[in-house]
């Protein structure tokens, strides 16, 4: 297939379809408001569901019903919208049913700016609501990864009955960018007779199925929480993705960066090494699972004398690198948050201070 | 004999856990026939609350999913906007459509969502212990209103049947009770009549049905009945606030 300039919101938008979901929610937030209006245009040309809900609480709620009736359905939002959907998230993930969740994040706490940021990092990794729920959470760094995260976040989000979020900064929204659709990404939905409210007639059964989080026997709920904890390692093991740059050889220096940082730290990096100074970099393309043991390793090598998470937010994934690491190094953060992206310059210069 | 005290295919054959003399349970049992009457069962799916209604789900033999707090008719809405053929009803107290989820009912019904919410109205928090809900009267001691609900405070009791038919988007609104014989053959025409519009596919549909609370306003289920007919149905009176074939009466006119 040939490739389009796009811009990353209406990638998004368009690679949900090519994957296969004809269902979406959304309420308008400044920076992705375009992927709601270019599927406004686009869902009923595919015959399929567009509805602009009055708040992203109802929208949250709405994803968990179309889910929960065993259709594919995603929604878009930004940080404070993502905030709000929070709520359903958790009981989404307590009831086991597959959704996904774009997150545009804009910088905060508050209303903060409309600007790119990456200080959501906790509100998804570590959960946003309550309970002890994790998401599958993806990264992407360009707006063709964007385009073929969303497309796998489909059959992810069914393989484990649980929502997974493809979590963007604010640049890969607005960024223009050749992309495909690659076909062999688009899947069919997975049969959900076993559980969804699909009704009974539809699956030709005579037994109810029920979606729900409550469990008020105390043995059950744990075992419900055992049930969902064997899920989240489960993906531990078998879904962390990452990429490494200039890891191959001897460094000094590890950076690990996700998302748009990362590109503005490959340049950092190529700048060094014209010095002569090498520096490797791990990029976690799973924030959850986060590639721990791909970093303890990077950590390890001989040479490498400290390790910086840089971020467009004020030090939260640099807290999973201290755990990755494990204090075999020095772990250092750097980063920015509002708006402004870190320079490959200000990353050069935080590289040669810490040598 | 014995056909009238049959339960309802739609309806479970286990003992609910509502308190004697609730109206909670009559009112399931309504909803069960009309299911089974419209023979829709096995395309059925009935969402649950957050209250004293919560385990609803136990008590219905048909598909079903359970709510966050207020949040039942966004969740309605998401199934019947993609399986637009599945019959969707929720089912929820007044704390929980009246007050958390007030925006959430206002703006379904306004979509104009073809689904069916049974609004249970017993002027109080029955699963929280008794606190006090929109829907609370004037004076009425609940267990955060002990001296009585002071209108200048918190307001007067919301009447959500007049509220949601004062929206111009087409509808079924009706409030009707369960406290004697009579009315529980209206409401449950009342109740057929939604389901037939959300079969049809027609419009929104509501059914307010003010019921008892006897554990929490302190009553036995006799003197509930009549505390409901003495001070209850004055300020909610009973009958259809809005038809869908009104709506066309009035706009054949216009
Ligand atoms: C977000 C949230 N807030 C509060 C509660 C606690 N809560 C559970 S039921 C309920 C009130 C239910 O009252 P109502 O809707 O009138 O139903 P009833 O129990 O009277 O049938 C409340 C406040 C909750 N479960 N979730
Ligand atoms: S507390 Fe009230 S509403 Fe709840 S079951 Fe008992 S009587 Fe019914």
């Amino acid at each position: 297939m040939a490739k389009v300039l796009m811009k990353g919101n209406e990638a998004i938008g368009e690679a949900a379809i090519r994957a296969g979901c004809l269902n979406y929610f959304a309420y308008p937030i400044t920076p992705q408001s375009e992927v709601a209006e270019y599927l406004a245009r686009r869902m009923p040309e595919v015959n399929g569901v567009f509805l602009q809900g009055e708040s992203e609480v109802a929208v949250g709620y709405m994803l968990f019903g179309a889910a929960g009736a065993g259709e594919r359905v995603f929604t878009t939002s930004s940080s404070p919208g993502v905030s709000l959907m929070s709520e359903a998230i958790s009981y989404i993930a307590g009831a086991q049913c597959p959704a996904v969740f774009v997150n545009i994040i804009r910088g905060g706490p508050g209303l903060g700016g409309i600007l790119p940021s990456q200080g959501d990092y906790f509100q998804s990794v570590k959960g946003g609501g309550h309970g002890d729920y994790r998401m599958l959470v993806m990264a992407p760094a360009s707006v063709q990864e964007a385009v073929e995260m969303v497309m796998t976040a489909f059959p992810l989000a069914e393989k484990y009955r649980n929502p997974v979020m493809i979590l963007g900064d604010g640049l890969i929204g607005q960024m223009m960018e050749p992309v495909e659709f690659p076909e062999h990404l688009r899947s069919e939905p997975s049969k959900k007779d076993d559980w969804a409210t699909n009704g009974m007639d539809t699956r030709k059964s005579a037994t109810r199925n029920l979606v729900k989080s409550l469990y008020l026997d105390p043995e059950a709920l744990n075992n419900h929480n055992l049930l969902l904890k064997s899920k989240y390692d489960r993906m531990k093991q078998e879904e962390v993705r990452y990429e490494s740059y200039n890891a191959e050889g001897e460094y000094q220096a590890l950076i690990v960066s996700y998302g748009t940082m990362s590109r503005v730290c490959r340049t950092a990096i190529d700048h060094l090494k014209e010095e002569g100074i090498e520096v490797g970099m791990i990029r976690p393309q799973t924030v959850f699972p986060f590639p721990e043991k791909a970093i303890h390793e990077a950590a390890s090598k001989e040479n490498c004398r400290v390790v910086l998470s840089i971020e467009m937010s004020m030090g939260q994934m640099v807290e999973d690198v201290e755990r990755a690491v494990m204090g075999k190094r020095p772990v250092k953060w750097y980063g920015k948050c509002g708006g402004e992206v870190p320079t490959p310059e200000e990353i050069i210069e935080v590289v040669k201070e810490h040598l | 004999m014995g056909k009238t005290f049959q339960k309802p295919e739609a309806l479970t054959d286990v003992h609910t856990h509502y308190c004697p003399g609730c109206t909670h349970g009559v009112i399931h049992r309504l909803v069960g026939e009309v299911i089974d009457e419209l023979g829709i069962r096995g395309r059925t799916v009935g969402i649950a609350p957050v209250g004293c209604a919560v385990l609803a789900y136990n008590y219905f033999s048909c598909d079903f999913q359970e709510a966050a707090h207020g949040r039942a008719p966004a969740m309605a809405t998401g199934i019947k906007r993609v399986r637009p053929d599945l019959m969707v009803f929720t089912y929820q107290g007044d704390g929980d459509l009246a007050s958390i989820g007030m925006g959430e009912i206002i703006h379904a019904a306004n979509r104009g969502e073809k689904f069916t919410a049974i609004f249970v109205n017993n002027a109080v928090y029955g699963m929280t212990g008794g606190q006090m809900a929109p829907t609370t009267m004037p004076g009425q001691r609940t267990t955060t209103s002990p001296l009585g609900r002071n209108t200048e405070e918190t307001g007067m009791p919301i009447r959500v049947a007049e509220l949601l038919s004062s929206l111009a988007t087409e509808g079924y609104i009706t409030r009707q009770t369960v406290i004697k014989p009579k009315f529980i053959n209206r409401t449950k025409k009342a109740l057929k009549k939604a389901f037939t519009y959300q079969m049809e596919g027609r419009c929104f549909s509501l059914v307010e049905v003010v019921s008892t609370c006897p554990t929490n306003w302190g009553m036995t289920p006799l003197d509930a009945i009549k505390w409901t007919e003495e001070t209850l149905l004055p300020y909610f009176p009973l009958g259809d606030f809005k038809t869908p074939e009104e709506a066309e009466a009035v706009s054949a006119n216009a």
